[in-house]
């Protein structure tokens, strides 16, 4: 037996060498300094949630939407009541109909969710030269490599294609990219935002806080699960020691 | 059920009961001194913890079908809105949607100790045979569940199944439109795999109670696969077993909490977190884990097999697919009759014990085929193992009794267990 366990295990090491074969796209990667929220312990640095948000506001906003979340998530990336009421006043929502059957137009408030910037796909669509910028809501849990595929897409641009690959008009060269084309120009500019906090604006740093909302904003119960998590693994295991010797013990009548 | 005399119970509300309807008395039959035998292994636990994990899937079933909307509309959403927005809704959901992986897991350890231990063979053909019927209506269930969040792998998992059906001869475009309830997957179908799928668990509920029922006929096999020969070969199954599986189980649930609660995404696909989009195919569309075997086979039969002579195509490869694909199952059907060794256990049949490893060794290979795109040299492993897992059902199954010296059988029970001791 253990021979043919060892033939599968060759078999299935051996394989993903030979896949690399079809990879067409460059492995993602993340931050030297990786993502604080990843490992069993790792939580969202709030700081960098806001950092993010900002940077999502200021310049994915544009075209990207973040249907599902309420202004009043915000509060989770520290922001008090006050400040998310402030920033949910900025967007302007329609509401209706009206005592007169007229639709209209109010200021957000924090039980509304956030507004896409496009009323439909096909408005995106019409905006974006043909091309569909996605919601953000999910975007890191929907993607391949997850943080490191966006963070890497971000920081990817403005490099020179090979020349066999001829990039057409309107596109922008990008290695992550599936297809290695996309329709989104650079996003993220040295200098694009301004840090209250004093953190530097280079595209490395605003990928990176960018990425890490984004993160937040695809699973926001990442840290309360992992805290579940451990009081559930901790109790299991002193369960299942106690489930242990109680075995041992009713079976120790037997032997 | 309780046609013997009936013992008092000391506490007089049960005993009270016990007279009118004497469900105390064939509990402590079936479960309290039910005669087991005394060697089991760990493997005899799955079973047990395959129905925990079935309980734990309609439980957490039902909560989620409180939030959860059968619309096109409005499925995905209401998904997120139970990960964000209702109380603990995302552990709920994350329970299920791997407690999913975690059952067929369970289910897949437990049919392979059936096959390794002889556990199909006389006096359990139909104790067997429901078990196949439960892995049925199991994956039926998983695949109309997984179309539910209505993701980009929902949508085009649904389409490439369903249509498999088109592949009937003559009437298979109308049974897959039929099946959708309309010309593509859609709002109708949608809602009806939502109501199958919250019917079918409580006809496996139901067939896992027939399937109970026959063992506790048979009683289990073992892993010397010879029948008790006596009270000194078993013990009664409360506390021995009670204990033994509440312990394996609980060591379950913890690898079962490490998923849910540190790796919920590891085994979903990453592109049913993008909402259906009847317009945009995914660029690789592959089922869950724990369709991939099938999916493979599903995927090697790639001739058109013409009538000789003339362009008449008599089996397409789609249908070729979906007979092997269907077939690899029936085969579990009727496997009782392909394996005509009157010794039951793999530890006494040399030969068989190491085609038991070849038959896994396929599986396996098949599971990392099935997610792979269907190019070479894919295929042609995929093809192989194909081979390999009809061998081992249709050649050697019955050859082996032929030709197989099996090693000697204990006297009883009792005296292996001494053995090794």
């Amino acid at each position: 037996m253990p021979r043919f366990l060892i033939c599968a295990l060759a078999l299935t090491l051996l394989m993903p060498v030979s896949a690399h074969a079809f990879e067409d796209t460059q492995t993602p990667h993340g931050p030297a300094s990786g993502w604080p929220q990843k490992g069993p312990f790792g939580t969202y640095d709030r700081a960098a949630l806001q950092r993010g948000f900002q940077v999502y506001k200021q310049v994915c906003s544009t075209c990207h939407g973040l249907r599902l979340l309420a202004y009043r998530d915000l509060t989770d990336l520290g922001f008090s009541e006050a400040e998310v009421k402030a920033i949910a006043a900025e967007a302007t929502v329609k509401d209706g109909p009206n005592d007169n059957g007229d639709m209209f137009n109010r200021p957000g408030r924090p039980s509304d969710f956030f507004v896409s910037p496009f009323p439909n796909d096909q408005a995106a669509r019409a905006a974006n030269g043909g091309a569909l910028p996605p919601d953000l809501s999910l975007i890191i849990k929907a993607r391949k490599g997850h943080e490191d595929y966006v963070y890497s897409l971000l920081t990817g641009f403005g490099q020179t294609p090979p020349a066999d690959e001829k990039i057409a008009k309107g596109m922008n060269y990008n290695p992550y990219f599936p297809g290695h084309q996309i329709a989104m120009p650079p996003p993220l500019t040295d200098g694009a935002v301004t840090f209250a906090d004093g953190t530097p604006s280079t595209v490395d740093e605003e990928a990176k806080n960018v990425v890490q909302f984004l993160a937040w904003a695809a699973e926001p119960k990442l840290e309360i699960r992992k805290q579940t998590g451990l009081k559930v693994v901790l109790f299991l295991v002193v369960f299942a020691g106690v489930m242990y010797s109680v075995k041992r013990r009713i079976w120790s009548k037997l032997h | 059920m309780a046609h013997g005399e009936r013992v008092d119970f000391k506490n007089p509300v049960i005993n009270w009961i016990d007279v009118r309807l004497p469900i105390f008395t064939m509990m402590q039959k079936e479960y309290g001194t039910f005669p087991t035998p005394k060697n089991f292994n760990y493997l005899w636990s799955f079973g047990g913890i395959a129905m925990f994990m079935l309980t734990a899937m309609i439980v957490t079933g039902v909560f989620l079908a409180m939030y959860y909307t059968p619309s096109t509309d409005h499925a995905f959403d209401s998904v997120e809105r139970i990960m964000r927005d209702v109380n603990w809704g995302w552990m709920i959901r994350y329970i299920h949607m791997n407690g999913a992986s975690m059952f067929f897991i369970a289910v897949y350890i437990h049919i392979f100790r059936g096959i390794y231990y002889g556990s199909y063979k006389n006096p359990r053909e139909l104790l067997w045979i429901l078990g196949v019927t439960i892995l049925l209506l199991m994956m039926a269930t998983a695949f109309m569940g997984y179309v539910l969040p209505w993701g980009q792998m929902s949508f085009w998992g649904a389409t490439v199944i369903t249509n498999l059906f088109s592949a009937i001869p003559l009437v298979g475009d109308k049974v897959v439109t039929w099946l959708w309830g309309g010309f593509s997957v859609d709002n109708a179908t949608l809602n009806r795999f939502f109501a199958l799928h919250y019917l079918l668990p409580f006809v496996i509920f139901a067939v896992v109670g027939l399937h109970v029922a026959a063992l506790h006929v048979s009683g289990s096999n073992n892993p010397t696969g010879i029948d008790p020969k006596g009270p000194q070969d078993t013990i009664p199954f409360n506390p021995y077993y009670t204990i033994k599986d509440a312990f394996a189980l609980t060591l379950f649930i913890i690898l079962y909490a490490l998923v849910v609660f540190y790796a919920p995404n590891m085994l979903g696909d990453p592109d049913n977190y993008i909402p259906a989009n009847p317009m945009v195919t995914p660029a690789h569309i592959v089922p869950e884990w724990y369709f991939l075997p099938f999916y493979a086979m599903l995927r090697s039969f790639v001739w058109d097999i013409h009538i000789p002579f003339t362009h008449i195509v008599l089996i397409s490869s789609k249908l070729g697919g979906v007979i092997l694909m269907f077939g690899s199952i029936a085969l579990l059907f009727v496997m009782p009759w392909l394996d005509r060794s009157p010794v039951r256990s793999a530890v006494f049949r040399p030969i068989y014990k190491k085609l038991f490893w070849v038959l896994v060794l396929a599986c396996v290979t098949l599971g990392y085929i099935g997610g792979k795109p269907p190019e070479q040299p894919y295929v042609l492993v995929g093809q192989i193992a194909t081979v390999v897992y009809f061998a081992f059902f249709l050649i050697a199954l019955p050859l082996l009794p032929k030709y197989e010296k099996t090693l000697p059988l204990p006297k009883s029970i009792s005296e292996s267990v001494l053995k090794k001791g």
